[in-house]
Order: structure tokens, then sequence, then C-alpha cells
């Protein structure tokens, strides 16, 4: 926020310091020094000294921490320590020491870089640090002493500098001869605090010493517990492993010190257990052998802990997990409500719904608790007051139904009118997860009215869906007040409805409302009755009455109306005082994402009313269809031989003209269109011609084919397009690839059957036959190399466009329009100073724009 | 080659330079700092011949889609 001093922030973090532990730091924290490998002693008591000491932590249930008095799960755990016999180099930092040993002196251990040299870098130096962080400012520190370097000698002392070399992963040599890592350390330790400053560490954090491990932190229990087996036997941790394997080799080592043991003997030793702390940090790696169980399998350390997919932070930080969701395929169900969803009875017995017990609800609940886990509708679970779950058996049954008293919490089956947040990935909007109510239904499979499915984007070819059961009351309130589909009906993009009748629904009203269409009253009252309107009086009484006219039983008797529908015959729709006067009931009325005639019942009725309606609409498309039958057959494309005849005629007037073109290119006549070569004309000319052509097929056929159900479904915009019909019955057309027909894929031609530079429609990708008269072989070649190069595109592009839709999502997330109606982000900047430029909320306008005219005329009615 | 006078572009619109008491009053009517302001460059070609400098604010109208016409202001940056 601007300005303001922020009166609730007291502390505040500035900066946040990376740096590695001194050993005085390590014995400080640490709450027990570990002597001795052993775990527990004979009685199973842990061991004082050893490393599951009690006052590392506690991990059993009932005790106390030794060192700070509190429980399990309150007590974080405390770090120990082990002195190490040697000093043994930390793995992560190997490169770091390589850099300070090599760019500074061996003799007084100044940076290799002349004083006043030093005076003028170290500025810029700590400037690029700041930038670009230590890595690169160390890269440049290299590079700045390697273009000024004169010589192998110091420029302080003016000693010999000689090689130093690493054998990886972490044996250091100066010509040949080994550096032991306590000779390391005592030249890190002459380094000054300014010069280490020079290689990008902060001194205060990080003395370069520290790098070289003297003492050594044991993690406390509560990062490495032990479990228990059924057999009773103990298994520890991979690090409780490790960390034994560290202190019995140190154990040894001291040892062999002491007794004075032969230089060779302390060696390996001592390489010994730098090989186990180095693999206490990470056991992988590179020339290393990971450290195993006996059973083969390499143990997990710290670094692997964190690490990659299965590591800390992107399987349990990231990647987090929900209790009482469910996932399966969905099917389509007409009959559930927009709102409700169903599902699979045995689902529903497994998610429960937590009910606290009350005075008023103990016997309502207690029939609950008796029925148990295995009849529905039961419970599974049994809250007490004080926390503790019981899980509901047949011989817990009895004992939880005395013990119920208000204050108990029953987590009971779901039941119908339950509250169910629904989800299908990828949730690109907000409409990817509405809210639901649930309806418990047989069967296996998750249930979903079809005209929920545009928002969604669902279709029933096996997605699967996700379902949720909010666990408070809060959460189901929210979720219903917020995010119930009623409330998501009208899209925050376009402002019109995301949610429309789909398919059957579609063409059953098409059917209903054209023309025509007239049924007897008593079946129009079935027809009412099926779509759930019980209340039959709207319907005007007549023994026979029209299909606008049962229609209109749907609409409210004060509701007008005027749209277009996509209908040639009747393309105007009126609706006067809730009767439909004229025309039909199409995709562009009915349809998602299209017309005001659902927006505007939204609009006068509000977000219920408007659902509901569309609910029975769609029903009763469906009932249509059921009543009247409506199916397609391959006789749907039939044409009668005179229409077949025009078809040929069109063809022969089509090669004729594309040969007149050919034999003009070919005798130099054909003049070339600005821009173009003479060949690209030429091939512009002709499939300008050829889609003509097609055009004209589509246009008899369109005229000749009997009114039947395909031709419906295509009128309506339930499904399917003129042009899809007359590729069946009239023909394909011409197949074209990045815009132009089929070019040579032989020398000279496009397929060895025609002949060398042969220009012709057919030659080159034009289909003349119908997919009902079928293909020659030379068409569905084209065909298919058009239709594999439409798949790939679509393969191709999806992941793509995906992408750039996830980025430009996550780029714009926290950006919110103020009250003052500009669009700041979390820090307050401004982005826009009217949202969109004008201030609409599109979610309030119809399709983007304002109806000033009638909302002037609705204000001066009153 | 003769200079490119970007200024008469059709593409770009008008640039204002508004007086320390102008800006005051749209700082206000924004309840926000000039550092909350979106920035423009102090050598964008379009600001030739305005004689600005750190801190100033430009009024910008252009036409809008969705609007017709709108304001937008950006404070003149260095870099």
């Amino acid at each position: 926020m601007p300005d303001a001093e922020e009166p609730y922030v007291y502390k505040k973090v500035s900066t946040v310091v990376f740096g590695v532990l001194s050993p005085k730091l390590i014995r400080k924290i640490a709450a027990a020094k570990i002597v001795t490998p052993e775990l527990y002693d004979k009685e199973g008591y842990p061991v004082d000294g050893g490393l599951m000491d009690v006052r590392l932590g506690v991990i059993d249930p009932g005790l106390r921490c030794k060192t700070c008095g509190s429980k399990l799960k309150e007590c974080t755990g405390h770090f120990g320590y082990i002195a190490l016999a040697r000093p043994v180099i930390h793995i992560s930092f190997v490169s770091v020491i390589l850099t300070l040993l090599r760019y500074t002196c061996r003799e007084c251990s100044r940076v290799l870089l002349p004083a006043a040299k030093i005076e003028q870098y170290a500025d810029r130096l700590k400037r690029l640090g700041k930038d670009k962080g230590s890595d690169v400012m160390r890269k440049k520190l290299k590079d700045i002493i390697n273009a000024l370097r004169s010589g192998s000698r110091c420029p302080h002392c003016k000693a010999k500098q000689k090689k130093i070399v690493i054998e990886k992963p972490t044996t250091f040599f100066e010509d040949e001869r080994r550096i032991s890592p306590i000779e390391l350390r005592s030249r890190l330790e002459k380094i000054t605090d300014a010069d280490v400053e020079l290689f990008g560490l902060n001194p205060a954090a990080v003395r370069p010493e520290w790098i070289v491990i003297t003492v050594l932190p044991i993690p406390p229990v509560t990062m490495r517990p032990s479990i228990t087996l059924e057999t009773g036997e103990r298994s520890e941790d991979d690090l409780t492993h490790k960390l034994g394997d560290i202190v019995r080799i140190n154990q040894r080592l001291f040892e062999n010190i002491n007794a004075g043991a032969p230089e060779i003997i302390v060696e390996d030793l001592w390489d010994l257990l730098q090989y186990h702390i180095t693999t206490f940090f990470d056991n992988e790696v590179a020339q290393l052998p990971p450290a195993r169980h006996r059973s083969g399998q390499p143990l997990k350390t710290l670094t692997e802990r964190i690490k990659s997919k299965e590591g800390r932070i992107r399987h349990n930080l990231t990647g987090k997990r929900t209790n009482f969701s469910a996932r399966t395929v969905i099917s389509p169900d007409p009959l559930l409500e927009l709102n409700e969803v169903g599902m699979p009875d045995i689902m529903a017995m497994k998610l429960t719904v937590p009910e606290r017990v009350t005075e008023w609800n103990i016997n309502y609940l207690k029939e609950f608790v008796r029925r148990g886990p295995k009849a529905y509708p039961g419970a599974n679970y049994v809250v007490r007051p004080d926390g503790r779950k019981k899980r509901l058996t047949e011989e817990t049954i009895e004992a939880s139904i005395e013990e119920l008293q208000p204050g108990y919490i029953v987590e009971r089956h779901v039941m119908d009118g339950d509250i169910a947040v629904f989800n299908r990935q990828p949730s690109l909007h907000r409409m990817s997860m509405m809210c639901h109510k649930v309806r418990v239904l047989p069967f296996k499979t998750l249930r979903l009215n079809p005209a929920v499915c545009f928002p969604y984007n669902a279709d029933f070819d096996g997605d699967e869906m996700n379902l949720h059961i909010p666990q408070t009351e809060e959460a189901r309130a929210e979720a219903e007040l917020l995010m119930i589909v009623d409330t998501q009906m009208i899209s925050p993009r376009y402002g019109l409805s995301v949610i429309g009748c789909i398919q059957d629904a579609i063409s059953g009203n098409y059917l209903l409302t054209k023309n025509g269409f007239s049924m007897s009253r008593q079946d129009a009252v079935n027809l009412l009755a099926s779509a759930g309107i019980a209340d039959s009086s709207k319907l005007p009484k007549k023994d026979v009455v029209a299909g606008k006219e049962i229609f209109s039983a749907l609409l409210p008797d004060d509701f007008s109306f005027a749209g277009r529908s996509k209908s040639r015959e009747e393309p105007e729709v009126v609706i006067k005082d809730g009767k439909l006067v004229s025309g039909v009931m199409d995709k562009n009325n009915l349809g998602e994402g299209s017309g005001l005639l659902l927006r505007n019942l939204h609009k006068k009725y509000g977000r219920h009313f408007a659902l509901d309606v569309l609910g029975k609409v769609f029903k009763l498309g469906v009932a249509v269809l059921m009543k009247r039958g409506f199916t397609t057959a391959v006789s749907d494309t039939d044409l009668p031989p005179e229409a077949r005849l025009q078809i040929q005629n069109v063809f022969e007037r089509a090669e004729k003209e594309v040969a007149g073109l050919i034999s003009h290119y070919n005798s130099g006549q054909l003049e070339a269109l600005p821009g173009r070569t003479l060949k690209e004309t030429l091939e512009l000319k002709i499939l300008e011609v050829l889609n003509r052509a097609r055009d004209e097929t589509g246009k008899i056929v369109a005229m000749n084919v009997e009114a039947s159900h395909t031709i419906v479904m295509a009128i309506s915009g339930a499904r399917g397009t003129p042009l899809n019909l007359a590729q069946m019955a009239g023909c394909v057309g011409q197949q074209a690839l990045r815009g132009r027909r089929i070019e040579n894929g032989y020398y000279g031609r496009t397929l060895s059957c025609f002949r060398k530079g042969d220009l012709s429609a057919e030659s080159r990708g034009f289909i003349k036959n119908s997919f009902k008269s079928g293909l020659r072989p030379a068409e569905f070649f084209f065909q298919s190399i058009v239709g594999r190069d439409a798949l790939m595109d679509t393969a191709l592009r999806t992941p793509k466009s995906g992408y750039l839709y996830r980025r430009l999502a996550n780029a714009l997330q926290d950006l919110k329009v103020e009250y003052d109606n500009t669009v700041r982000d979390s820090g307050g900047r401004i982005v826009q100073f009217s949202y969109g430029e004008d201030s609409l909320d599109v979610s309030k306008s119809e399709g983007g724009v304002l109806n000033v005219k009638r909302a002037v005329n609705e204000a001066l009615e009153g | 080659m003769a200079k490119v006078d970007v200024r008469k572009h059709v593409l770009v619109p008008k640039h204002v330079k508004l007086s320390e008491k102008e800006k005051e009053e749209v700082l206000k009517a924004y309840s926000a700092t000039i550092e909350n302001f979106p920035r423009i460059l102090k050598k964008d070609p379009a600001l030739e011949g305005l004689n600005v400098k750190y801190g100033d604010l430009i009024r910008i109208e252009r036409k809008s889609p969705t609007a017709g016409k709108t304001v937008f202001y950006r404070t003149v940056v260095l870099s």
C-alpha cells in the first residue's frame, strides 16, 4: 500500500544470511556430546552419549524431552555433536576450497593480487557479488588474477607458488604431495577477513577454515525416527545408520592415534572417516561408491532427502495431497440438476462429513453410528471431544453408541444434498472448479449434467474428474455461496452464459419450436411432466397445442425478448409476455457462449431461476426426441438423380476451366497477379475455381437433400455443419496443405500414377468423390496427407499454447481491481488507470457491452 | 537520411508533460506515490522536445478499442 506505515508489521526480514556453522557454534547449540555408536542398552533404553540419546529429542509418545521438557510433536529436537579425531573436508564446499587454495599464497595466505590492485577491484567485485551472486564474483576474481599473474611468485611475499590439483572427490595435491585436511585447515585459517570478502564469502558467517569439519553436528532424533516393526524389532533410519558408522570409525581413529599406531593405519581410518562423512552429506557423489544397506540398496542421506522429484521440496512442499477427495471416470446424466453431481454409492461410503453431536441431533446421529461403516448411510469414525478419533467396526459400534454425547463428532457418510467441489484438470479458469450438490447413485462413475461439460471442457471418452468434500461449516458455506454452479453461469470473459444446451437438447428444442410442430394436449402434458413441469396450466386450453406453446410453458409470464436464430426461415426470435411468438430455439439462443436469451433470463430473474429454466429446457429437448424419435442414417445423404447430374455438370465445367487456365499458362498467355509469380498465379486461380466448384456442390446438396435428422442437426447447430454434410453427399473437395494444393512428392508429380508435370485438379489433391460414394486410392492418399498434418499440428500445438497460457496466468495472477477502478499489482504499482480502460465489469455486461437504452427505459418505467 | 519525427507518426499517441501542480493533482486522485506509476525512459523518442526531467509525469492520450479514448500516465525515469 502506498506511503502508509504498516501498523501491524513490527518485525520485518531485511536480510537472510547463509553461512557455515563454526565449531564453536556447533558445540554451543548441541545438547549432548556423542561418544559411542551403541544405540540402546540391554533393557532397550537409549545409551547416554549414544546416537539415540534422550537429550536429542523425543520420538516415543508419552515421554518428555530431557532437554526442553516438551512432549512429542511439541519438541522439535536438539542437535548433538561429535568431536572428530582428525578434521575432514565437507563435500559440498570442495570447489570453494580449491579456489581459495589456488588463489592465495601458500606461505603468507594473501590473495595473489598486488595490494594496489586489490584496492582497485574490491568495490567493483563487491558490487558484482551483490547483483549476480558470489559464484559470479568468484569467477571474476579468478579471471582478474589469471590475467595479472606474472610468473609463479606471490606478489606480497615473493614465495614461489606450486600447482594445486584435486583428485576427486576430496583429496588435494600440491605438486604430487598430498595436503592433509589439517594442513589445509591451517592454510585457510591464515586468510585474512578482508581477503575472504574478495572471494564472495562473508567472514562473519563463513570463515574458510570452518569448511573443514572438526566438529560434526548430530541431527536430532526427530528427523531420523526409528520405527518398530510388527515383530517388535526396531528398525533405524538411514541417517542413524550412517551416523553410527561415523561415530564408530571416529572412535577407532581416536584409539589408534592414542595407542600410537603406525601412520598407514591412521591414514586409512582417516580416509574411511572422510568417506563416511562425505556419504552422510551426499550419497550420490561421483567417483564414490554409495554407502549401502546390508540388502544392497543405497542409503538415503541428507542431500537425497531434499533433492529431486521424490525430495522434500518437490514431493512434500510443492506436492501436497488432499484428503476427502475422490476421482473416477465421468459419464453424463441429463436427469441430474445442473448443480448436482452423481456420486457412486461406494464412494459415498468412504467419503465422510463431520457432524457435531448436540442434544437435538443425538438420536439422529446415533442411527448413523448404529449402521456403522458397512451400511448406507452410516458413519466411519467417531471423534471424542479431546480429539481422539475412533474407527467404527462391528465390535466398537455398541460401545460408541453408548459413549456418544453432545460435543462428540460423528463422521457420517456423504448423503444427497451434501456440498462437494467438482474439478477437471487443467483448471484454466474459475469455472473449472465448481460446487455441486451430491446425489448418491448406483454404479461406479461420477455423473454430471451434460450442460456443464462446456465450462469444465469435459467429454465422456474416458475423462476423469476430481471431487472434494469440504469438512467445516465455513468451507461448506463458502463453497455454496461463492462457487456453486449457479454463480458461475455468466462468464467473466465475455459476459454470456457458459452453460447451455448441447447436442440432442438443441435439436430437440429446434424440432419442438419449429413452425408446424404440434401434438395433442395430453402428450404435451406428458412431455412437460418429463421435463420437470408439473403445472401445465400455462398450456393453452386446446386439444392440439403447438410446439412453441409447449416451450412457452417454461418461460415466466412477464418475460419479453427479441433476438435472432440461425434458421433462415424464422430468423427473428420474439418472445412476448412469456410466449414464444416467432423464431426457433437453436444454438444461437440455447447454446453456451452465444445469444442473449439466457443472459436476459439471468439478468431479470436471477441466477437460480435462469439455471432452473435452462435445466428444464434441456430436459424438454431430450424428452421431445424421446417421444418423436431421432436418428441419423446413411440414407440421409441420398441425392435425387437430377442433383447428381447437376453436380457432374459443375465438375465438368470446373475441369474445363482448370484445363483452360493450364493451357493459358503453358502458352504464356496467363497474366501474373501483382507480387506473384506466374506459377503462383496459376495455383491461386485453380484453387479458386475448385473451391467454387465445391461450394456449388454444397449448395446443390443443401437444396436437394430431403429434410432429414442429419440436416436438423446441422441447421440447429447441435452437431456438424452443412459443409460436413456436403462432403458426405456431394464431394470432399480440394485437399490443401499449408494453404496450397498437394505438392510434388515424386520427381515432377505428386504420385507415380500421374504424368510428370500434370497440374490438373485430380493429380493435385482434388477429391471429386463424396465420403459416401467412396474415395479413389489417390484421393484417399491425399486425404491422409492432410489428415496426418492436422493431427500432428494439434498434437504439437496444444502443449505449447498451454504453457504460454500458464505463463500469462501466473504473471497476471495478483493483479487486482481496486475500489478506485485502477488495476494494481501486489506492490501497489498501477497497471491500468481504469480497468479495461472503460471500467466495465464484463460479467455484469451482456456480451461485453452495456445495453444503455434498455437500462434507461427500465429506469423510466420504474 | 532525413530524421523521422516519431511524434508525428499515426501510431504514436499524444504525450503531454504535466506541470507540478497538475502532477500533484493526479497523484492525489490516484492516492499513489510517483513510484507506483508506470515508467517511461527519459530518452524515449516520443518525449523529444518536451524538455522532461526525472520524476516528471507524462499524460498520454490514446485510442482504446473498449473506451474510445483513454488517458494514461507515465513517470520519467533515467534508466
